[in-house]
């Protein structure tokens, strides 16, 4: 028996404690069990990780403002390229000026936001006139994903984080590989590609985000968002708009695109099996 | 007390011939002597209060809190040795989280009352350990209401309306007894809660303290916190009216 | 060999309900030197009485820094200190690498807490020898002075003092507690110069040497005050410059010396 209570343990810790079941990934051996060189489990079998997404969601676009921070993304969580579940957040409330958005995999999502959550309890339960801001967590968010990915076993998301703190507006994002970027306007995914040069353009024009309104900032959003679903095959109709401003975060319901687009071409199309 | 000198009561993994365990019984001791606790558990949540006793003018007014946050639906108070109640608040995050980690959802009433409570009673089980000196007030909402239990330093819990521990316990549930708690909101509850602990401090013996006040309930949206500012000052204010009648009718 | 059965061992109560080795663990803070802290609505000082084993030695290291916002003093084993000083560092590098955020001094202080409860309650430990005054800065609420004891007792004071004779200085302090709030830098320094005053055996006086002073907060990093600065704070004293409109009482100097101890105090 032993006498010291502080070595009685914890509750049971899903990340990382030596009684989880195969195949969690652990370098600790069982006790008596011989570890063989080369084959990282003690089973014999290797130890394995992720090596790709399995239920994804495509691209999350974020935009600086005058008086805050916009993020859109839609509601689609992909199976491959089978439109799977079609009324999935993407985007989620943090804190009281924190939202998180993520495109890639859906369930490595749903544990980062667990682990968000146990950390925005921590400070409830503090009580103590401090708060785990916005950058706070980008930091908390970038130490996650490069120690996971310096396990070789990423969290296979991007992540984009919004939010206002101590009246400055912050728009960063940080990939599998734990890198993190930060700047007015962001766009993940397929988004890079086919977002990022209108709304970098728009912040030009404009002569920086601190010149944009809200209305023009969601005006262009919704333009990204229907260029995105137009031409990227993952992506859905559907999709929702989160504000975070000094005020708190709103995050909206789902809005439908195709009210803006015109698919009457369709008619006369000849040939291609029409 | 003839417990003393016999040397049955100098471990807790030693009966007396008549089937005591001193050694829990000297650490509830350490419970009657502190500031008074109550738990009222009313219909739609649960009140905390506490009377914290200052033992320096130089403390610095409201911190060094004894009512704490477990989870966001879950308050304790304790009474009893301070940093002892601090280690049982800890343990009990760390199971509230546990629970959250496994299954995905706040932990409910019993099931917190009941991992606190084996925890607690692990160290009555020990010769290597003391027992915990403080008994632990948890008030709780989940899912099928409010929640209210106290676990006393053997690990003995049950789940209670109305509670009081330390110094002033008597007195205060032979209130708490008058209350008609199942009717009551929490709003009213408040207001009870300071009165008693206002008429349960000795003036005499023990000179400032502070009144701690928390609630868990339905106008907190389920949260347990502080009780609102200008409700704690209104509820102190009838307390110490009251307090001052009772003076006069002496 | 014991004075009751009750008192040799740390997991034991006695019948009234107390624990009688933390209590003789708060006497070991006692053989160690005064250290002094004060809070204002902006700084707060620390400061403390250093002590020398002989003409030769050097006087020894009262004062800690923790982080850039943080920093102790210490009364009673300087062993445990350092290993406390130790965690508490290890924590603020953890805050700053894991958020970006200097620790606030109210958390560091529940995980000494936290830390120091253990000591208290496992057979074949011992609770901390030390007594420590941490003043910290925090960004969103402000300066703070805590005192954390052997029996796991952190608690927040508006100015407090631990060590040898502190309860003279904790009788100045609590006599010009009004004027603490609103005090400048200056004033601070020479209200804690005037409480560390209370605590020295008679004959004695603050000197280059013996005084220790460290602050800490808005818009500044923790630091020493030494050498020319101190000096001047010491004339200050000497010339019975008071830090207060009010005249400082004087010193009731009692000649209480200290036994020698068998682990080194502070």
């Amino acid at each position: 028996m032993d006498h010291f209570p502080t070595n009685w343990g914890n509750p049971r810790n899903e990340d990382g404690e030596s009684y989880n079941t195969y195949p969690m990934a652990s370098n600790k051996v069982p006790q008596g069990v011989q570890q063989i060189a080369g084959y990282g489990h003690a089973s014999g079998h290797p130890t394995t990780h992720t090596q790709s997404p399995v239920v994804t969601g495509t691209s999350v676009l974020g935009l600086k403002f005058k008086d805050g921070v916009l993020m859109a993304a839609d509601n689609l969580a992909s199976y491959g390229s089978l439109a799977r579940f079609r009324d999935v957040e993407r985007l989620h409330k943090v804190s009281d000026f924190t939202v998180i958005g993520a495109s890639g995999d859906i369930s490595d999502f749903q544990y980062v936001k667990h682990l968000l959550d146990a950390q925005m309890i921590k400070e409830y339960n503090a009580d103590d006139g401090h708060s785990l801001a916005t950058p706070h967590v980008f930091e908390y968010l970038w130490r996650i994903m490069y120690n996971r990915r310096s396990k070789m076993n990423p969290l296979w998301n991007t992540f984009v984080l919004g939010g206002v703190h101590k009246g400055e507006n912050f728009l960063g994002a940080i990939d599998l590989k734990g890198t993190p970027y930060q700047s007015p306007s962001i766009a993940t995914g397929f988004g890079s590609h086919l977002a990022t040069p209108m709304l970098r353009k728009a912040l030009d024009n404009a002569g920086g985000s601190e010149n944009l309104t809200r209305e023009e900032a969601e005006k262009l959003l919704v333009e990204c968002m229907k260029v995105c679903w137009l031409r990227d095959a993952r992506s859905s109709f559907k999709y929702q708009i989160a504000a975070i401003t000094s005020q708190g975060v709103s995050i909206s319901e789902p809005h439908d695109l195709r009210p803006l687009t015109y698919w009457e071409h369709g008619r006369d199309v000849r040939g291609y099996g029409a | 007390m003839s417990s003393i000198g016999t040397g049955y009561d100098v471990s807790v993994s030693t009966y007396s011939p008549d089937g005591r365990v001193f050694q829990v019984e000297y650490a509830g001791k350490a419970v009657e002597n502190s500031g008074t606790a109550i738990g009222l558990r009313v219909k739609d949540g649960v009140v905390l209060a506490v009377e914290k006793l200052i033992q320096s003018k130089l403390l610095v007014p409201g911190s060094n809190r004894r009512i704490q946050s477990v989870d966001r639906h879950i308050g304790i108070a304790t009474a009893g040795l301070l940093a002892d109640g601090r280690h049982i608040v800890k343990r009990a995050r760390e199971e509230s989280q546990g629970w959250r980690d496994i299954y995905k959802q706040p932990i409910d009433g019993p099931n917190i009352a009941s991992r606190v409570g084996d925890y607690i009673a692990a160290y009555t089980l020990y010769s290597s350990v003391r027992p915990f000196g403080v008994s632990t007030i948890i008030g709780a909402m989940d899912k099928t209401g409010p929640k209210l239990y106290m676990i006393e330093p053997s690990g003995l819990y049950w789940g209670y309306h109305g509670i009081a521990i330390g110094k002033g316990r008597q007195v205060a549930k032979t209130e708490i007894e008058k209350l008609n708690l199942a009717e009551m909101t929490c709003r009213e509850a408040v207001k009870h809660a300071a009165r008693i602990i206002y008429e349960v401090h000795d003036d005499a013996k023990d000179k400032e303290f502070e009144l701690e006040l928390s609630w868990v309930c339905e106008e907190s949206g389920g949260f347990h916190q502080m009780v609102p500012k200008d409700l704690v000052e209104e509820a102190e204010q009838l307390a110490k009216a009251v307090d001052d009648d009772d003076m006069d009718d002496d | 060999m014991f004075r009751n059965q009750y008192d040799n061992d740390i997991s034991t109560w006695s019948p009234q309900g107390r624990l009688h080795q933390i209590e003789y663990a708060l006497e070991a803070v006692k053989q160690g030197s005064a250290a002094v802290g004060i809070r204002s609505n902006t700084h707060v000082v620390i400061l403390a009485l250093k002590r020398s084993s002989g003409e030769l030695a050097a006087h020894q290291q009262k004062l800690f820094r923790i982080d850039n916002h943080m920093g102790i003093a210490i009364a009673g084993l300087v062993s445990d200190a350092r290993v406390l000083s130790n965690f508490m560092r290890t924590e603020c590098m953890k805050s700053k690498m894991l958020y970006d955020r200097p620790l606030p001094g109210s958390r560091l202080v529940s995980m000494i807490g936290d830390k120091a409860q253990i000591n208290t309650q496992n057979y074949g430990r011992r609770p901390y020898g030390v007594g420590l005054l941490v003043g910290s800065y925090d960004e969103e609420t402000g300066p703070h002075l805590y005192e954390c004891l052997p029996n796991a007792n952190c608690l927040e004071y508006v100015a407090v003092s631990i060590g040898a004779k502190s309860q003279s200085a904790k009788t100045y302090l609590e006599k010009f507690a009004k004027e603490f709030p609103e005090a400048d830098e200056d004033a601070l320094i020479m209200h804690g110069l005037h409480a560390l005053r209370e605590t020295l055996q008679q004959e004695k006086e603050l000197n280059l040497n013996n005084a220790a002073i460290g602050i800490v907060g808005k818009d500044k990093d923790w630091e020493l005050i030494e050498g020319d600065r101190l000096k001047a704070y010491l004339d200050r004293l000497e010339a019975g410059g008071g830090a207060s409109t009010t005249a400082a009482g004087d010193a009731p100097a009692e000649g209480a010396s200290t036994e020698d101890n068998a682990m080194e105090t502070d």
